[in-house]
């Protein structure tokens, strides 16, 4: 008697995660899904992430980027995910609106570096500030925004059960806060 | 007479203070104190500010507020003189742009700017209400100069530049004409003495509300509300006190026939508000004069005086014992949101002219709380014809639902502009016929808030039930480019939004924005497909997420030219991704100037690759 053949996992969704110039707040946020997260790994394989510690992000579904743009290297990055990501998504205020760190942006970036450091270091390494924070949205297409600073996690939660069951990511109404 | 910010100087206190004993230290008069108060002191120190709030009793941060909001009021220097363009498309159609460089050349001003010994000014405004002899400008927010040209504009320049006072100014430059092309019954006018007034006051409240409602009147401003169901309910509304205001703001670009109502007919908009005051019951009534119209005025002051003399307002008005009333003219000071009927009664109230929360109605709580009915000045004209001529009678002209007659302020490219008085019903091609317009492409009825009309549906009647119109017809033919038509209109919104929400507030802005990327993407093709999706977004979120009509009606331009004209749009998004609107590289240039880098990390490309 031959066996029943068995069902071929269904493949999962790849999604690589970056905090550019964010707090780590969003991600913390994600992480606050609690023990749901066991529920998602059997879902989900995480590419480049803080949480794997993958430096270069692979070929992947889904995109989550926290943080705006604050030097060169985000821009680099953020292009890096937008060429690899299928799905790319802005979350929190700081990716939608360059948020906290944007306050900057009605003073001079080289005075301050100036102010700050007296002679300021030239090495290649260092990447360099842009004169504006900017939102990722002005730099790539984003395709998903979740708003709120951090997102709850149970909006992630909701995003991520869309993506991963093929539907157009829509926020529920209680999810969305302002205060 | 140019005032210091620091102390108020003795001779604008005593400017200030006549004004404000002229409207007896009246709080609610603060818009026009502060009207009559620059245009003695061509801008609003400070200073001032805190004088004038004293004198009211105000704080300073309201007087602040409100001088802040209004686009006429300075709160920083400004020149003796000054010059403001009006910029509605139909002026720039003309070669309005051209003009005020050509002027600014001359005076060695840019737009914007105060020249370095003070002498003027040179800016530009929202549409003023000259469409059909334009391009036109506004002086000293008092005057209006028509049929600017280059010889025109040469000759203002030496007048300016040799200081001539304005009054010295050749009179033919202000010229304002009426411009009527087709006359039906308003424009005709009433017979020349209204005499017969008193008979129709001495019919019962409610048989002027009945003839009213027979005449199937709807409002001329925009909306379409039946006249006989608002005055019904204000009526209806408790309280002892009441008011009749007429809209006369007249702010939606490319409408001027409000103008020439009130400079030719203003008996009969009187007559019609003094109608509405004796059916619903009120006691006072306001025109709310757009700050454009100020030269409009002496005339409409001297019409109420001859009134008042007549016995036709006042106590026992048209001889009626116990119908006490009166109108009051307040100007406005160039906000177009004061069109809309809240932000109106706000601005005569002497606040920011911003939009009330509705429910309460104005015909529930309008002005100072009391039940207020708000008309626009044609359907008070058209009130005054049917009081004496009967509901039935203008029943019978128009179409069923769609009575009666209107007007239409023709410009744009055709031969004849000016004003067109049809019965409702009548196509958009007949009036193109009729004003000489062969070769047009589109026509923008009723304003930037109403529609663009393609040439395919000019079989399309002007009439509530197929295209309603506020009364703007703006023609434009087959050289124009009707994408660069609703960036303009864009720019107008984002300027004219009042800023209460943030849908319109930032929206307009970043409609503006994406407009802009578009018309001069950075190289050929820089705009995309996601460019062209995010106007779409724009669009859902202002017409559904805003406070009141002014962003719910934004993007119509946007809306209609993307669906009958999108090949504009699609020649403006060819790239294949979407490619930033910022010069990436520029962004390190601080970070460069202090690290001295050259290196290649210390550059950005901008394009995406494709
Ligand atoms: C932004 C905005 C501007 C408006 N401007 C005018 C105006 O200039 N004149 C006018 O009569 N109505 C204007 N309206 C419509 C008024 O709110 C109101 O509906 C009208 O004055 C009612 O008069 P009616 O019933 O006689 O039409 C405007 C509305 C909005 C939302
Ligand atoms: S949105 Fe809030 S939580 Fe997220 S990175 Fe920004 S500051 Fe931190
Ligand atoms: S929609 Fe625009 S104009 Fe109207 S209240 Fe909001 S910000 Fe003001």
């Amino acid at each position: 008697m031959n066996a029943p053949p068995i069902p071929e996992a269904p493949r999962k969704l790849r999604v690589a995660t970056v905090s550019l110039g964010g707090c780590f707040g969003c991600h913390m946020s994600l992480l606050d899904i609690d023990e749901r997260l066991l529920e998602l790994i059997e879902k989900v394989d995480f590419d480049r992430s803080p949480l794997t510690d993958i430096k270069t992000v692979g070929e992947c579904d889904v995109g989550l980027i926290e943080g705006g743009l604050c030097n060169a290297e985000n821009v680099e990055v953020l292009r890096a995910f937008r060429a690899h990501c299928r799905v790319l998504v802005a979350v929190g205020a700081c990716a939608i609106t360059g948020g906290l760190p944007a306050l900057r942006n009605h003073l001079d970036v080289g005075d301050m570096l100036q102010s700050v450091y007296g002679e300021v270091p030239d090495d290649p390494e260092l990447p360099l500030p842009l004169n504006r924070v900017l939102p990722i949205h002005e730099v790539v297409h984003i395709d998903h925004a979740l708003p709120g600073c951090p997102p709850p996690a149970d909006a992630f939660w909701q995003l991520l059960q869309d993506l991963i069951a093929g539907r157009t990511p829509v926020q529920a109404p209680g999810l969305i806060r302002y205060d | 007479m140019v005032v210091n910010a620091a102390a108020v100087s003795e001779p604008t206190a005593e400017t200030a203070d006549a004004v404000l004993d002229r409207w007896q230290r009246d709080p609610l008069a603060l818009v026009q104190i502060l009207r009559e108060t620059q245009a003695a002191t061509y801008w609003l120190p400070r200073s001032l500010l805190v004088h004038i709030a004293a004198a009211l009793g105000l704080t300073v941060a309201h007087v602040e507020g409100v001088a802040g909001f209004y686009r006429f009021f300075h709160t920083s220097p400004v020149g003796c003189v000054r010059l403001l363009f009006s910029d509605n498309i139909t002026d720039r159609m003309l070669g309005s742009e051209a003009l005020l460089a050509q002027l600014c050349a001359r005076l060695g001003v840019a737009p914007g700017e105060v020249d370095a010994q003070g002498r003027f000014s040179v800016d530009r405004c929202s549409c003023t209400g000259l469409c059909d002899q334009g391009p036109a400008l506004l002086v000293n927010h008092h005057q209006v100069v028509t049929r600017l040209d280059g010889a025109r504009v040469d000759a203002l320049a030496d007048c300016l530049l040799a200081g001539t006072p304005v009054e010295e100014w050749p009179d033919e430059w202000f010229r304002v004409v009426d411009g009527v092309q087709r006359a039906d019954l308003l424009l005709t006018g009433l017979a020349a003495d209204a005499s017969s007034l008193p008979a129709v006051l001495a019919r019962s409240p409610q048989a002027l509300l009945d003839e009213v409602a027979q005449s199937g009147l709807r409002g001329r401003g925009g909306a379409g509300f039946p006249t006989e169901r608002k005055w019904q309910a204000c009526r209806d509304a408790p309280g002892p006190l009441r008011c009749v205001v007429c809209n006369a703001d007249e702010g939606e670009p490319g409408t001027f026939k409000d103008r020439v109502l009130l400079a030719s007919h203003a008996d009969s908009v009187f007559d019609g508000m003094t109608v509405a005051a004796r059916a619903v019951g009120a006691q006072q009534g306001f025109v709310y004069l757009r700050g454009e119209y100020r030269f409009l005025l002496p005339q409409l002051e001297q019409v109420l005086a001859r009134r008042r003399v007549a016995g036709l307002l006042g106590r026992n008005a048209a001889g009626i014992a116990g119908f006490d009333f009166d109108i009051a003219i307040h100007l406005g000071a160039g906000a177009y949101v004061c069109g809309e009927e809240s932000a109106l009664i706000e601005s005569l109230e002497g606040k920011r002219g911003t939009p009330r929360i509705r429910p309460p109605f104005p015909v529930q709580a309008g002005y100072l709380g009391r039940p207020t009915v708000v008309n626009n000045v044609e359907t008070f004209c058209a009130v005054a014809h049917i009081a004496r001529r009967g509901g039935a009678w203008w029943a019978g002209i128009g179409t069923a639902q769609s009575t009666g007659t209107k007007i239409h302020s023709v410009s744009g490219d055709c031969a004849r502009p000016g004003l067109y008085e049809y019965p409702l019903g009548t196509t958009i091609a007949q009036i193109l016929d009729e004003c000489g317009a062969p070769q047009a492409q589109a026509v923008q009825v009723g304003g930037p808030s109403g529609a663009c009309i393609p040439a395919s549906e000019f079989g399309r009647a002007i009439a509530f039930e197929d295209v309603p119109s506020a009364g703007a017809f703006m023609v434009f033919d087959r050289s124009r480019d009707l994408f660069e038509v609703a960036r303009h209109f864009a720019r107008f919104f984002a300027h004219e939004s009042c800023g209460l929400c943030t849908p319109c507030r930032v929206g307009t802005e970043l409609v503006v924005r994406r407009l802009d990327k578009l018309a001069h993407a950075r190289g050929a093709g820089h705009a995309s497909a996601f460019d062209i999706e995010r106007l779409h977004d724009l669009d859902t979120v202002l017409h559904s997420g805003t406070h009141c009509g002014l962003g719910a009606s934004a993007c119509n331009p946007l809306r209609d030219t993307m669906r009958h004209f999108g090949a504009a749009y699609a020649q403006r998004s060819t790239a294949a991704q979407f490619q930033p609107d910022i010069d990436l590289d520029a962004e390190l240039s601080s970070a460069r100037r202090v690290t001295r880098r050259t290196d290649a990390g210390a550059h950005l490309h901008t394009d995406t690759p494709t």
